[in-house]
């Protein structure tokens, strides 16, 4: 009977094992070398809010009638604008900012995501996939940038965010910010590339930036990178974030799950067996 | 295997259950009233929620996609329900039989606890008709601590069901099936407390990627671990207060045995409750120190995270230490209040008042958020009321049970 009930914890616990052995973190091997990748210039971008304009067309969204009074305050993105402009004034000039999704290079959304409605393809982007989400928004708890947004009044809510035009990308073409932004303000390419290009033009016009790319280390490095001319702390960006891929604070625990589901049964048997000649009843116990 | 193999007779097991059905008792009382009252409203509400979104019922927001249905009905009421582990590993690992006449209570708590408050959370879900997808396999977020806690949830949920089987057979009279059932049962207790060990504690690793979301004095690379040592002081505190007040609710339902063992039990309980809450105590001080969080006291979470050290963790260790010396009861009850209102706060801290603490826009429950809780809560106590009422959960087993045994 003993050793029944072993062999039947045994096999009921191997069973259990198969779905909870993991991985660890999301897409370990190179931090996105060949990922695509958007680089933000705010120092040539001139607050002329296009980009806001074709992402609401491209993403088919409701379109609504822009005035300057939008950039009085600053504005979060939403489940109705993907990307939008904040405007940070100081005494010498306007600085304007483009806000979106960051596409992490080992996002905290898709790591959270149980059933992978939330992914970080091997291009580069992050989507969302509808068929796949439970609704459960682990990831809008997990973004470190708040960037996914639910549709609390809806009966069948979407996670909305923006995905780099990831399906204008598979055709071959470019996100609609990069491709209308007057400015050439932002820039489309590999990450590699535009992270040589960052540099080349802080060394170029050291004057002009701050040493310092947002999105080259932050969270483990981002596939979107900006560059400003003043501290990124002065226009809100968030600086307290770290350096290691968030994944990475669930690495631990998750890897400690399939050792307690291995280790635990045996060594509870064990005790069982031990404290038997203890306390005299654990017999009497078991055949209640 | 037929039904006549089983010994089961399918026409008296469906009359039978037919007849049982019936209530056993006055149906207007008081309770009753209140309770048909607040789930019917909770009912209404639940249509409304499921036709207009979950923003028509619910204050949550972009800033706080979670809410009091995750951090009280699924967080909360999952570390309540670890009583069924920590005295399942008291009874059947340590053998200690005193605690016996009141694991099947335990148990079917636990149960209850699981099916509602962690069903709950299929109404805080915003597309519950895709809860198969990370169980059948078409897409399996191994990399994420909820893949973990959702199969935990569901595997645990059946191990507590075998677990309290034998009760449902001899209820029904069906005593091969028992027989059969009851030998699951060490399998299953194994299972389930190394299922709890991680899914109590991934709970708290939930949270392990909100690192800049959390204050500082509640956020720590060691949540799983305070999690899961928590949820067996706020497990046995159930214990302790709901056997309590079944203790006077359903006397007439129980056996002499869990009558007479009943203060032994409590105190057992009071000094385990003590040495548990001493522990965690302590963990947290090493944390505070570790962390050199004292910069944080000086404000109004620090407030708040002393009034829950010192109210609700070294307050109850103290009373449950007297109360156990003393042999007092009354103060074995209060220490068990107590507790279970630190596990609250603690709860709530970590996932609703300390999470963005510097929010422009603070979360505060809706009262339909507040009202489809205690929906929640009254239908599983009107379950749980049912069940006892009809089968041995803490009365004895029938007499076939005895003379079954060798």
């Amino acid at each position: 009977m003993e050793r029944r009930t072993f062999v039947k914890t045994l096999g009921a616990i191997g069973l259990s094992t198969l779905p909870t052995i993991t991985k660890g973190a999301e897409s370990k091997s190179s931090p996105g070398e060949e990922f695509n990748a958007i680089l933000i210039d705010t120092t040539l971008c001139t607050g002329c809010r296009t980009c806001e304009e074709v992402c609401l067309e491209a993403n088919g969204m409701q379109e609504f009638e822009m005035n300057d009074s939008d950039l009085e305050k600053e504005r979060d993105t939403s489940t109705d604008q993907l990307t939008l402009i904040n405007l940070y004034e100081n005494e010498e000039n306007e600085i304007y900012v483009k806000k979106q999704c960051m596409h992490c290079s080992q996002p905290a959304c898709a790591s959270a995501c149980l059933t992978k409605a939330m992914l970080k393809t091997k291009e580069g982007p992050v989507i969302w996939r509808e068929d796949k989400c439970m609704g459960c928004r682990f990831c809008m708890l997990s973004c470190p940038f708040d960037v996914p947004k639910f549709e609390y009044h809806s009966a069948n809510p979407k996670i909305v965010k923006c995905t780099m035009c990831f399906e204008r990308q598979q055709k071959g073409g470019l996100p609609a910010c990069v491709e209308n932004c007057p400015s050439e303000a932002i820039i489309f390419g590999k990450r590699t590339e535009l992270l040589t290009e960052a540099k080349r033009r802080i060394a170029e016009s050291p004057d002009d930036y701050v040493n310092h790319i947002y999105g080259e280390h932050e969270a483990g490095g981002t596939c979107v990178l900006y560059l400003s001319s003043v501290p990124f702390e002065e226009i809100n960006f968030r600086t307290n974030l770290g350096n290691d891929a968030y994944p990475e604070l669930t690495t631990g625990f998750l890897y400690s799950v399939p050792l307690v589901i291995i280790l635990w049964p045996p060594f509870l048997l064990a005790m069982r067996n031990a404290m038997k000649g203890k306390v005299n009843n654990a017999e009497e116990v078991e055949n209640e | 295997m037929s039904s006549n193999e089983l010994g089961i007779n399918i026409k008296s097991t469906y009359k039978f259950i037919l007849s049982e059905l019936k209530p056993k008792s006055k149906i207007i009382t008081h309770f009753n009233v209140i309770a048909f009252i607040i789930i019917a409203i909770g009912a209404v509400l639940i249509v409304l929620r499921f036709v207009k979104g979950l923003g028509a019922v619910t204050n949550l927001s972009q800033e706080y996609p979670w809410g009091i249905w995750i951090g009280f009905d699924v967080i909360t009421g999952v570390a309540f329900a670890g009583g069924a582990y920590s005295l399942c590993f008291i009874v059947y690992i340590l053998g200690d039989k005193k605690y016996k006449p009141i694991i099947r209570v335990t148990v079917l708590n636990g149960f209850l606890a699981y099916v509602f408050y962690a069903g709950a959370l299929l109404l805080d879900l915003g597309k519950p008709w895709n809860v198969i997808n990370p169980i059948i396999g078409n897409s399996f977020g191994v990399s994420s601590v909820m893949f973990l806690v959702a199969w935990h949830f569901m595997l645990y949920m059946l191990t507590e069901l075998v677990e309290i089987s034998p009760a449902f057979a001899e209820w029904l009279g069906w005593r091969k099936v028992r027989k059969y059932l009851h030998g699951l049962t060490l399998g299953a207790v194994i299972l389930g407390i190394t299922l709890s060990t991680l899914h109590q504690s991934g709970l708290g690793a939930l949270f392990l990627m909100a690192k800049n979301k959390i204050h500082p004095l509640w956020y720590s690379e060691f949540i799983p671990i305070l999690f899961f040592v928590s949820s067996i002081f706020a497990g046995l505190s159930m214990v302790i207060v709901e056997g309590s007040i079944s203790h006077k609710v359903f006397k007439n339902r129980m056996s002499d045995e869990v009558s007479k063992s009943h203060n032994s039990i409590l105190f057992g309980l009071a000094k385990i409750c003590a040495v548990v809450l001493y522990v965690y105590l302590f963990l947290k001080l090493l944390l505070f120190i570790h962390g050199e969080h004292w910069v944080h006291l000086n404000s109004q979470m620090g407030v708040l995270w002393l009034v829950e050290m010192i109210g609700f963790v070294a307050l109850p260790c103290v009373i449950f230490t007297q109360a156990f010396r003393y042999r007092n009861e009354l103060w074995v009850k209060i220490g068990g209040i107590i507790t279970m209102l630190g596990i609250i706060l603690n709860r709530l801290n970590v996932s609703v008042i300390a999470f963005k603490w510097y929010a422009a826009d603070r979360y505060f429950p809706s009262w339909m958020e507040i009202e489809i809780t205690l929906a929640i809560i009254f239908l599983e106590i009107l379950v749980l009321r049912w069940i006892i009422h009809r089968m041995p959960i803490l009365s004895d087993s029938p007499v076939w049970v005895k003379n079954e045994k060798h």
